[in-house]
């Protein structure tokens, strides 16, 4: 099993959530969002600044900004 | 009527929040939901133009209350603010949690979308877990219909142990099988039994110690069950609530602290700890969504589907992204301000020929000359431009902008800018308001530059 951050997830590829490091305000907002662990993710696509990326997370399309990404552990499917 | 609190015994005082029941034997309804799920549509409805609007003490949040009676039974209506949870992380969602928690309504209506229920079902768990009367209101049905989402209502009230009653908050015959529910459940003929939700073994392990004790102390007042979850997950705002509404002080009561720490000292062996603890929590609830909807809530057609990702490809990509943003925001502003050069010309016009007449009013009753130069050249005049200038730009500007954003390109818009704007450390959303301060500067008058400045820092 590998575990990446959610930044190594390339357009067009799944993950599961695995871990969430994230704190605070961000932590409760991802919670909030339905991302916990188990979750499938599916990444659509990044912004044409690069930043921040597009996630499908249980229907819903949400873009999270790449510092966020960096503490959400996730293994690719 | 000459009410007052004390004459009708209302339990909601020491809440702080004044139910104005208009009889004795009003009965109490929370209207709780997420945000943007029609929950004001379906409260309005309810209780038309007959209700009032305040803060809730101490607080920036808004509340309202509303009247509706049916055939059997009249009701006070009190809109709580729209959350996603009652864990108590924003002002709305402690308020929200001390009303269910501590107001005593007779029964919860928790309002919920009909396209996006699992999500929306995190709130209704939520509530079961703190009261029994819950109803659930699923609105939005006909939006659910159009976008092919099959709803299986008996199938997600059977799972839930609550009555589900799906409704079109415009349509006034569905709102009337919500309140034929909502009578049944207050007046005791349909007796919810709310699913339980079952946490982990550790979880409980350490639930089924807590719970006997604070049972024993604050008694049928207050879910002993729930209290127990929250104590062990550390919500001080609700152990201050409860230490100032029931008169009980968990953390100085001995018999609570043992049992406590005995709790904790089992989460601990297993590893859980305060910060992971509400995760599990979370993941638990979130699960349980999931499993309410499986096989009851169909989507025949994929929720994001081929046709919306090649849109959004074209809106959002690297090579076409800020092309048709640009262009999209070059033909709002050209139709605005072509658009607005007409009207701006009509209504000048039309002022200016009052004026005039204003003037010759003036000449006519023999008015001084300062007064005549106060009134119509100063107040009026100014008037008169603020509004041919001011007035068809954002006539136009504001139902396009509307357009755009019933569309859902605002959020891509600010999806597509947002690094930019990061590095001024903004947002992303900020470019929208930024926009509308730039059609007010292409109309080229520099004392409008005040309003400019007054939109964008508003954002």
């Amino acid at each position: 099993m590998n575990v990446n951050s959610l930044n190594d997830i390339n357009p067009g590829e799944q993950a599961v959530v695995s871990t969430l490091l994230s704190t605070g305000s961000m932590h409760r907002r991802l919670l909030d969002i339905g991302l916990v662990e188990n979750t499938v993710i599916e990444c659509l696509g990044r912004s044409p600044g690069g930043d921040p990326t597009a996630f499908l997370i249980r229907g819903a399309v949400i873009a999270i900004r790449s510092e966020d990404c960096e503490n959400i552990l996730v293994i690719r499917r | 009527m000459g009410l007052t609190n004390s004459s009708i015994g209302i339990k909601a005082i020491d809440l702080g929040l004044d139910i104005k029941k208009q009889s004795q034997n009003d009965k109490v309804i929370a209207l709780a939901g997420n945000p943007n799920v029609g929950k004001s549509t379906v409260f309005n409805e309810l209780t038309g133009m007959n209700q009032h609007t305040g803060n809730w003490p101490g607080k920036t949040v808004t509340t309202a209350q509303g009247y509706c009676s049916t055939k059997n039974q009249s009701y006070v209506f009190v809109d709580i603010p729209g959350t996603y949870s009652l864990m108590a992380h924003s002002a709305e969602e402690e308020v929200a949690r001390n009303f269910i928690c501590f107001g005593n309504p007779d029964a919860v209506v928790v309002v919920c979308d009909a396209t996006c229920l699992e999500r929306n079902l995190n709130l209704v768990l939520q509530t079961m877990e703190i009261c029994n009367n819950v109803v659930v209101c699923i609105n939005l049905m006909d939006e659910a219909k159009r976008k092919n989402i099959k709803i299986d209502l008996k199938k997600i009230s059977e799972r839930l142990g609550v009555p589900v009653v799906g409704t079109i908050a415009r349509k006034k015959k569905s709102l009337t099988e919500l309140m034929d529910t909502v009578d049944k459940v207050t007046d005791g003929r349909v007796k919810p039994h709310p699913l339980r939700i079952h946490y982990e073994k550790k979880i409980e392990e350490a639930i089924a110690i807590l719970e006997p004790v604070i049972e024993e102390k604050l008694g049928n007042k207050i879910n002993s069950r729930w209290v127990s979850l929250k104590l062990l997950d550390q919500d001080n705002s609700l152990i201050t609530e409860i230490n100032t509404r029931l008169n009980v002080d968990p953390f100085e009561d001995k018999e609570i602290n043992e049992a406590l720490d005995e709790a904790k000292d089992v989460l601990s062996e297993y590893g859980i700890h305060s910060e992971n603890l509400k995760d599990k929590i979370v993941s638990t609830l979130v699960q349980e969504a999931e499993n309410v909807c499986k096989d009851a809530v169909i989507f025949e057609r994929e929720g994001y589907n081929a046709s919306d990702r090649r849109i959004d490809k074209l809106l959002t990509s690297k090579a076409t992204g800020y092309p048709v943003m640009l262009a999209l925001l070059a033909l709002v502003f050209w139709l605005t301000i072509t658009g607005s050069n007409y009207p701006s010309q009509l209504l000048a016009d039309f002022f200016f020929w009052i004026q005039n007449r204003l003037t010759d009013f003036f000449l006519y009753v023999n008015a001084p000359k300062w007064l005549h130069g106060i009134l119509v050249l100063g107040v009026f005049r100014v008037l008169a431009w603020v509004v041919s200038v001011m007035l068809p730009p954002m006539a136009i500007f504001f139902p396009l902008f509307t357009l755009l954003e019933d569309a859902g390109y605002l959020p891509r818009i600010a999806y597509n800018l947002d690094k930019t704007f990061k590095r001024c450390c903004a947002c992303g959303k900020q470019a929208l308001t930024m926009c509308m301060g730039y059609i007010i500067l292409k109309i080229e008058k520099p004392h409008f530059l005040l309003i400019i400045y007054f939109l964008n820092d508003n954002c």
